[in-house]
């Protein structure tokens, strides 16, 4: 049996006025992260980019849109599925595709790769490999905001499939015990690999999780990057002056398969036709176009988009490898210990 | 000159905690009944009243959980110290040390890192059953980017508790149940004792037998019986098993010519098969006989008293081992 339940919507953001040029911008990072994705495929058919590669395209709205309600010393955690999220959170597209290209001018020094992008500076804390592990990590992160009196929020990223795993379970019931500034994103997209959610979940409203640890939750489909941000910065202002955490979940769709090594034999070529007509990249450049931003301004900054992920493969291209001198240091901070 | 007071293992535990608690308000306890029940052990007794719930954490039964939790703090810059009942439940929480605390400053290209520490009581007990026995040092001292330790003495309890909390890196602190109450000169205003140094706890020529936590015991057991045989050993407790002292370790066998390492666990792929390979790389020229190891009988740990026995290495099982070798036939 499904279960499924509507919780109260928080107030509308179609109530206030549009601010065109916040709109703009989101759309300018969905875009770069739409483009980086782009080339990072076409990195990875050519042999730039090794191991697993797991593309963000079609998610953008989720990771732009819930960023957006942060500020710069706000945290995020995420899985393996972490390029648009570093993206959406300052890192720059250099970093990034040095880091796919395994150089060492790369976030992590060539070291961590596509599935472990981490940037200090912009308080990014990881895109973790193992399913649901990196849940009770970014519960750390928030703990220790609250051990230090600081009011910064914690965003945990992560799919679907991780709902089934224990980390989930044992993360959300301490945040909710410990009241710790967290909100918990999780980006449904219907499919863990290839198996879909009906196969996956004896409930399929994942927000209903929430209801046995006490904490509050949202859900709804992430077409509109500003509902995204207004919906995800009300669970935010709950953690930042409440302390308490909440359980958002988005419905959301990956136009290509889990990684690079994966056709997407499970789904139908009907039911990707029909999302990707829900593109909400596209329906947030439809919308700028009603609101009156001109075409030639979205061209232009579309094309300052092109000459950025131009620039960062020309700059991943030319950049030296790291050498084996790297590996001890970034083992042991201070001696070596064997 | 500072005056020395004898003390409890568990007490000497504490006294690392409070001190270092003490002077750096980003240290703080996290564990299973640490704080209101005051330790499963007693080793945190009185810690809650001193420093109140921010800094003595009590958690429910979720290990992956609140280890998790402790390694998203160490990399925001606290300095937890978590505690598990018994090692044996960091098995739910290997995820967290294996994949996050011992990788986030390498997959992050050392940008983040990670000083935490785990510790809690390691190996068997008494008669507390198979899922309570296990020594889980042999699969902590393979990872790199962990530091592993398991003092014998209270005084080093003590000090390398000390310098474990200062680590910038995450520690693996193995102790043991059945030494908690064991005594020891602890000198006041003890520093942190530096990791990576072993000692010779017991100076001979025969052969030298390597130990740790409370291995170090039963060979010190082992070598009081052998000497009223006339069989003089060399006692070495290594104190810390990654990193090791390799200087220690040759230089004794260079000077005995012979060895046996002596753990709980399982031999297989465990900490006296890395030093045995260390010894016959580093030492091979000087060994007369081969290296041998006293470990855990390769089974489960059984429930029944004798049997238990059996398992755990004895002094009586040493001295059988240290006398093939010393006795040996060429």
């Amino acid at each position: 049996m499904t279960k499924e339940s509507s919780p109260p919507a928080p107030p509308s953001p179609k109530a206030s006025p549009v601010d065109v040029e916040h709109l703009a911008h989101l759309y300018r990072q969905m875009f770069l992260i739409r483009r980086v994705e782009e080339e990072s495929a076409r990195a990875y058919a050519t042999g730039k980019i090794g191991g697993f590669l797991h593309l963000y395209i079609g998610q953008e709205a989720v990771g732009v849109g819930a960023i957006a309600a942060l500020r710069p010393d706000d945290s995020v955690v995420t899985t393996y599925r972490d390029h648009g999220i570093a993206l959406a959170k300052g890192m720059s597209a250099r970093s990034l595709l040095a880091e796919l290209w395994g150089k060492k001018t790369g976030c992590s020094q060539g070291l961590g790769g596509s599935m472990h992008l981490f940037d200090k500076e912009h308080n990014m804390l990881g895109g973790y490999g193992i399913v649901g592990g990196h849940i009770p990590l970014a519960c750390g992160v928030a703990f220790a905001a609250k051990y230090q009196g600081q009011d910064r929020v914690t965003l945990c990223f992560f799919g679907e499939g991780a709902v089934s795993i224990g980390g989930f379970h044992e993360g959300l019931s301490l945040a909710a015990l410990w009241k710790l500034p967290i909100v918990f994103i999780c980006e449904n997209n219907e499919y863990a690999m290839g198996t879909p959610l009906s196969r996956t979940l004896s409930v399929e409203d994942v927000s209903l999780k929430a209801d046995a640890y006490g904490m509050a939750r949202d859900r709804f489909v992430a077409d509109d990057v500003l509902e995204v941000q207004a919906r995800v910065g009300a669970a935010v202002e709950r953690a930042r002056k409440e302390q308490a955490p909440t359980l958002v979940e988005m419905r959301t769709y990956r136009f290509r398969g889990h990684s690079m090594s994966d056709p997407a034999k499970y789904r139908t070529q009907t039911e990707l036709d029909e999302h990707k007509q829900r593109d909400p990249m596209t329906r947030a450049r439809e919308r700028l176009l009603t609101l009156e931003y001109k075409e030639g301004r979205i061209s232009a900054l579309e094309r300052s988009v092109e000459e950025e992920v131009a620039d960062a493969v020309k700059f991943a291209d030319e950049s030296p490898e790291p050498d084996t001198s790297v590996l001890a240091p970034t083992t042991y901070d201070g001696a070596f210990a064997y | 000159m500072s005056n020395v007071r004898q003390l409890r293992f568990r007490e000497a535990l504490r006294e690392a905690m409070i001190e270092e608690m003490d002077r750096d308000e980003r240290v703080f306890l996290l564990g299973e009944e640490v704080g209101h029940y005051q330790g499963a052990y007693k080793v945190s007794e009185g810690m809650l009243d001193r420093f109140g719930a921010r800094r003595v954490v009590d958690t429910p039964i979720a290990e992956g959980g609140f280890a998790g939790i402790g390694i998203g703090a160490a990399m925001m810059g606290l300095r937890p110290i978590i505690e598990f009942m018994t090692w044996n439940f960091s098995a739910v929480a290997f995820d967290q040390i294996l994949n996050n605390a011992s990788k986030v400053r390498q997959m992050s290209g050392g940008q983040f890192n990670c000083p935490i520490v785990f510790r809690g009581p390691n190996g068997s007990a008494k008669q507390v059953g198979s899922q309570h026995s296990t020594s889980m040092e042999h699969f902590y001292a393979t990872i790199p980017g962990l530091k592993v330790i398991a003092p014998a003495f209270p005084v080093d309890a003590k000090g390398l508790l000390k310098a474990a909390i200062r680590d910038d890196n995450p520690v693996i602190l193995l102790e043991s149940e059945t030494l908690y109450s064991v005594k020891g000169d602890v000198p006041d205003n003890l520093e942190p004792i530096e990791f990576g140094r072993a000692q010779i706890v017991r100076p001979g020529s025969a052969l030298t037998i390597i130990a740790y936590s409370r291995m170090t015991h039963v060979a010190l057991e082992a070598a009081d019986q052998l000497a009223t045989e006339g069989i003089d050993v060399e006692v070495i407790d290594l104190r810390t098993l990654r990193p090791l002292d390799e200087e220690t370790i040759v230089r004794s066998v260079q000077k005995t010519h012979r060895c046996v390492v002596v753990h709980e666990g399982w031999s297989y792929g465990g900490v006296g098969a890395e030093i045995a390979d260390r010894v016959q790389r580093l030492a091979f020229d000087w060994l007369e006989a081969p290296i041998l190891r006293v470990a855990q009988l390769d089974v489960g740990m059984p429930y029944n008293a004798t049997l238990e026995q059996a398992c755990i290495p004895q002094p009586g099982r040493v001295c059988d081992t240290v006398k093939r070798l010393v006795f040996r036939e060429t």
